[in-house]
C-alpha cells in the first residue's frame, strides 16, 4: 500500500499554547516547544468508525434527549458542511462529534452553575460520520452564549464545540464553530488565542438560506479541513530511518 | 484546491465529557449507555493484558480532573486492527483524583519503533491536544527514533511498572515537563 505522508502542522496557524487573555493556558501551557519528527506507521493509522454505530438520533440534538413526542427550546437550526483535506479531498466516513450549550447558555454538566436553566429535553450531544462526498449534517438548537470565570466580564460567543477524526491519528482535532455576526467573537479571548484573523474566519458559520427550510428550520454552514497530505510516499520500509 | 488550510484548533473546554463520553457526563442512555473508546478488549484475545494507569499535572501540580485523554496503539500482533482489540481507547481523567485508566493490552514493537502508546490530551486551558508517548521500563527503547529524539527529556516517557500494568505520569510545566511533540 503506498499513501503519502501527511503534512507538517503549521503551528502558527493554530491558536498559541500560552495565551495572556485565556487565565486557563497559564498553568497548562507546556514551556517547552513541541518536538517535531516525521509521521511514523503509528501516526499514519487511526480508528475507523462505520455508520452502523449510529443511533436513529445520533445526529439530532433537538430530539435525542427529549422524552416522546417532545423537543429541545430554542430556534431550531442544521448545521452541515464538508470534512476535506488540505488538498481539497472530501474524507468520507469520518466521525464528527459535536456538544454545545442550550439556548440559554447552560451546559448539561455538574461543573456549569450559570444562572440559566437546563432544558429538560435538551442534552447537548450529538455525532454523525461523514457521507462518501466528505459530507455532514445534524440538527440543533442555536446555542446561547455565556459568562465564564476568567478574571473579568467574559462571555463566551455562541459555539458548537467538534471532535473531528481523519484518517490518521496525526489529522485528529477539536475545535469550535461560531456563528455569523456575533459581536463576541472579537472580545473572546479563546477565540482570540488563535493569531491570524482568517484562521478564525474558517471558524464562523454562514447562515444558509439555500439550505434552510421554509417555515421549519434555518441552516448554517461549517466546513472543516484536515491536515493534507506532502508529495512523499510513507512507506513502513521507513520505519526507523 | 491545494490552497486550504487545516480547520485552526480550539480548546476542548471543561465540558468535553458531554460530547465524548456523555455517559460519564451523566447524559443517561445517550448512545445506547455506552461511551466510545471506553472497551478496547472486546473478545478473548492473545496478548499481556496491562493497566496502563496515569494522570496530568499542571504547573502547580494538581491533577487535572477535567482531561479527556484518548490513546492509539498497535495490537499485540503489531497491527492497529486486530480481531476482538481497538487500538483505540478514550477515558476521562477522574473527577476527584485526575486518575484515567486503560485496560488494553502490551503493544507490539512495529518495525525499529520500540513498544509504545500514543498519547492525546485534551481540556480546558489547552489550546491544541499534546501528543506524546508512552514507552515501557522492560523493553529496549534505544533503537526507537522518536524516542531517542527527546534525548535526555526521554525518561518522562517511560511508564513505571505497577502490580498490573504501568503508570506514567505526565507533567504540562516545570522541571520533568513531559516531552510533547508535533507530529
Amino acid at each position: 500500500m503506498t499513501e503519502n505522508l501527511i503534512k507538517p502542522r503549521d503551528l502558527d496557524w493554530h491558536p498559541q499554547p500560552y495565551a495572556q487573555d485565556y487565565r486557563s493556558t497559564h498553568l497548562r501551557a507546556p514551556a517547552h516547544a513541541r518536538l517535531h519528527y516525521t509521521p511514523t506507521s503509528t501516526e499514519m493509522a487511526g480508528p475507523a468508525f462505520g455508520h452502523g454505530m449510529l443511533g436513529d438520533h445520533d445526529d439530532d440534538l433537538i430530539v435525542n434527549y427529549a422524552a416522546a413526542g417532545q423537543s429541545a427550546i430554542g430556534p431550531r437550526i442544521i448545521v452541515h458542511g464538508t470534512l476535506r483535506d488540505e488538498d481539497g479531498r472530501p474524507v468520507p466516513n469520518k466521525l464528527i462529534e459535536v456538544w454545545q450549550a442550550n439556548a440559554g447558555g447552560r451546559y448539561r454538566h455538574k461543573k456549569d452553575g450559570y444562572t440559566a436553566p437546563l432544558d429538560v429535553n435538551f442534552g447537548g450531544c450529538g455525532r454523525c460520520i461523514t457521507g462518501e462526498d466528505g459530507s455532514y449534517s445534524f440538527r440543533t438548537i442555536l446555542p446561547g452564549a455565556y459568562p465564564w470565570p476568567n478574571g473579568g466580564n467574559d462571555w463566551r460567543p455562541a459555539h458548537i464545540h467538534f471532535s473531528v477524526f481523519g484518517d490518521g491519528f496525526a489529522q485528529r482535532v477539536i475545535t469550535q464553530m461560531y456563528f455569523e455576526g456575533d459581536p463576541h467573537i472579537a472580545l473572546c479571548p479563546i477565540v482570540q488565542s488563535i493569531p491570524d484573523a482568517a484562521a478564525i474566519d474558517r471558524l464562523v458559520a454562514r447562515l444558509d438560506m439555500a439550505k434552510t427550510i421554509p417555515m421549519d428550520i434555518r441552516a448554517y454552514r461549517f466546513d472543516i479541513v484536515l491536515r493534507g497530505r506532502s508529495a512523499t510516499p510513507f512507506e513502513n520500509a521507513m520505519e526507523g530511518t | 484546491m491545494g490552497d486550504l488550510k487545516e480547520s485552526a484548533s480550539q480548546t476542548a473546554g471543561p465540558y468535553v465529557h458531554i460530547g465524548c463520553v456523555p455517559s460519564f457526563a451523566g447524559l443517561s442512555g445517550m448512545y445506547g449507555g455506552r461511551d466510545l473508546g471506553a472497551s478496547m478488549i472486546t473478545d478473548d484475545v492473545i496478548g499481556q493484558r496491562i493497566a496502563v494507569t496515569g494522570c496530568v499535572y499542571d504547573g502547580d501540580g494538581a491533577p487535572l480532573t477535567d482531561a479527556m485523554i484518548e490513546i492509539w496503539q498497535a495490537a499485540p500482533d503489531g497491527t492497529f486492527a486486530m480481531d476482538g482489540f481497538s487500538s483505540w481507547g478514550r477515558q476521562p481523567s477522574a473527577a476527584d483524583t485526575g486518575v484515567f485508566t486503560f485496560d488494553t493490552l502490551k503493544p507490539a514493537a512495529i518495525g525499529n519503533q520500540a513498544p509504545h502508546i500514543m498519547v492525546w490530551i485534551v481540556a480546558r486551558g489547552i489550546n491544541l491536544g499534546l501528543t506524546t508517548r508512552i514507552y515501557f521500563p522492560d523493553e529496549d527503547n534505544s533503537p526507537d527514533r522518536v524516542f531517542t529524539l527527546a534525548g535526555a527529556r526521554a525518561d518522562t516517557m517511560v511508564a513505571a511498572a505497577t502490580a498490573d500494568g504501568y503508570h506514567i505520569d505526565i507533567r504540562l510545566q516545570g522541571p520533568n515537563e513531559t516531552v510533547f511533540f508535533d507530529v
